[in-house]
């Protein structure tokens, strides 16, 4: 854990220093002395506009790339044992569709001159499609039996089907602003700020705190219902907590970065072959680990390659390829 | 401690699978409760755990009804060791056997010496101490089932209901634990419900007999008074030839070929 603290930290300053102009390390870490107050006259030892690429440009980006890596792959693990289903990821449940869906109607409806409308129509959407989910799958009766993950995981798959459909016809619509729409789709950390990070880190600390919470909960719901809930675990109210915190960390991540695919579903698989599945290890370490996974996505697509490319597409197009190997692997040791 | 199913009835969706049914259970004995397919017997066992809901009636323990304690006193009082013992996870088999005591370890706490040394004997009793760095979806059922046994064992219950906690055990195994089960009733007087598909064993084993048809009680009592022809007739619908044997003090079913 530690290892992964000191790791996360060094790929931080590590990114802080890459780009189109380069910031030596040993002069971020003389800006930040400055900057803090103790000497803001070494300040004027740099060269003046690295403060300002340093704290408006690239921190806030990073920061969010982190954060939303974080809270992305705590949602994976929590969707992956709620649902008892290596294979669930953040979007299992019609997440992402639902954002994608709210993201579109914003942007048809040319509502982005209002700054902040494209991620809270996504993040309505997200949180609407939950409900859906939720409502379809639950029966009064046998609540235990109605939110199963084969009827969580159908009814997502219902939702989701249909608000592709409609994102289909939103794209079909739009003329010139079908750009816009299937950019946004693909995410991107550009020009992020320290409003998007300060509103995923309210999410992401809330999240880290339930699910650790709740981790031990979460290890005897795989013990399977009945034993779970002979070993005083209270079934109906940890699923419906834990659903709802992994779904608004994906919809929070969504609605400020776009769809981003695989960090959800390949961070925790990768940290459970070397933790073991004890949810108490798993989860602060997946998000430690999909905190610089997604850094590292976004640093290369930022500052190594020639052109900016949407950093979903970078994630499905490493992490895919990666997971296949993990899969093929494990499947026949 | 005094278990009491007092007019218990319950119905999925429209179909009543638990119908009016009175009885009590006593601790210091071995129940078994046998009956077709479909009769009820899980039914009875989850509505006795707590994990499934009455439709009507209550069900008591020592006179106080079961919705009235907390889940976590309640899952000091009653283990269960359930049909379905697949585990999703590549959880290893002593991370299994120490979830037995999840009621006694406060959140965030580690288990103390008084946990471990549970977890310790009830892997020494159930034979599976090579097994405890092995991870648990790599076993055999039957080895599979003897952990999950040894995790309710740990959980250290007055009241342990197993349904059909034996059925991918060989036979050695199903009588050691069968002869650990029969020692934890003399030493901490503990009560035992199982639900058996094997009669013989049902009649070898248990001291008292509930034989369930359809959700109702056919019969209720002393396992060698309740086992006969004709019940076995009537419940389970075949012929069969019930004989005291004297080596092994009890009754015991065997069926004609023709």
């Amino acid at each position: 854990m530690i290892f992964f603290s000191l790791l996360l930290l060094s790929m931080i300053l590590i990114s802080l220093s890459m780009g189109y102009i380069h910031i030596p390390v040993k002069d971020i870490f003389l800006i930040l002395y400055g900057k803090s107050g103790l000497d803001p006259d070494i300040l004027n030892s740099v060269n003046q506009t690295w403060p300002a690429v340093m704290f408006d440009v690239r921190l806030p980006r990073i920061l969010t790339a982190a954060a939303v890596g974080g809270a992305l792959a705590i949602s994976g693990s929590l969707f992956q044992g709620i649902l008892l289903n290596p294979l669930a990821d953040p979007y299992t449940l019609g997440v992402s569709a639902g954002a994608a869906f709210g993201a579109s109607i914003a942007i048809l409806l040319n509502l982005s001159a209002a700054y902040v409308s494209v991620p809270l129509f996504a993040f309505i959407g997200a949180c609407a499609t939950l409900i859906a989910v939720i409502f379809l799958s639950y029966s009064s009766k046998n609540t235990i039996a109605g939110l199963s993950s084969t009827n969580l995981i159908l009814s997502g798959i219902i939702v989701g089907a249909i608000l592709s459909a409609g994102i289909s016809f939103f794209k079909f619509i739009a003329n010139e602003q079908v750009a816009v729409i299937i950019f946004w789709l693909m995410g991107s950390f550009a020009s992020k700020t320290w409003l998007d990070f300060l509103v995923v880190t309210i999410f992401l600390s809330g999240g880290f705190l339930i699910s650790i919470f709740y981790a031990r909960d979460l290890n005897l719901i795989s013990l399977g219902a009945k034993s779970a809930s002979s070993l005083g675990v209270d079934l109906k109210k940890t699923f419906v907590i834990l659903l709802v915190t992994g779904s608004l960390l994906a919809a929070v991540c969504v609605s400020v970065s776009g769809i981003i695919g695989f960090v959800g579903l390949l961070v925790p698989h990768m940290v459970r072959l070397m933790t073991g599945p004890d949810n108490r290890k798993l989860i602060p370490l997946s998000m430690l680990a999909g905190a610089l996974l997604l850094l590292f996505a976004d640093t290369i697509t930022r500052a190594v390659l020639p052109y900016e490319i949407p950093i979903g597409i970078l994630t499905a197009l490493t992490g895919g390829p990666l997971f296949c190997w993990i899969f093929k692997k494990n499947r026949f040791k | 401690m005094q278990l009491k199913l007092n007019n218990i009835s319950f119905a999925y969706e429209n179909t009543m699978v638990i119908k009016n049914v009175n009885c009590f259970f006593e601790q210091g004995f071995f129940y078994s409760i046998i009956g077709p397919n479909g009769s009820g017997k899980t039914t009875l066992l989850d509505l006795i755990s707590g994990f499934l809901r009455l439709s009507a009636g209550e069900i008591t323990i020592n006179n106080k009804n079961i919705l009235s304690f907390a889940k976590k006193e309640l899952s000091k009082k009653i283990s269960i060791v359930s049909q379905d013992y697949s585990i999703n996870f590549p959880f290893r088999v002593e991370e299994v056997v120490m979830m037995g005591r999840h009621p006694y370890i406060a959140r965030f706490s580690h288990p103390d010496a008084n946990d471990i040394q549970k977890v310790e004997s009830a892997l020494a009793a159930c034979e599976i101490k090579h097994l405890r760095k092995r991870k648990i979806n790599e076993l055999s059922g039957g080895e599979k089932q003897r952990c999950v046994f040894a995790r309710a064992l740990c959980q250290d219950t007055p009241i342990l209901l197993l349904d059909e906690a034996f059925s991918s055990m060989d036979i050695n195994h199903t009588l050691q634990i069968l002869r650990i089960l029969k020692q934890s009733i003399k030493d901490k007087n503990k009560m035992i419900i199982t639900v058996f598909h094997d009669l013989n064993l049902a009649s070898s084993w248990a001291d008292k007999l509930l034989v369930l048809k359809k959700g109702e009680i056919k019969a209720f009592g002393n396992s060698q008074k309740i086992l006969s022809e004709q019940i076995i007739k009537a419940v389970f619908n075949v012929n069969a030839i019930v004989e005291y044997n004297e080596l092994i003090e009890s009754k015991q079913v065997y069926y004609p070929t023709n």
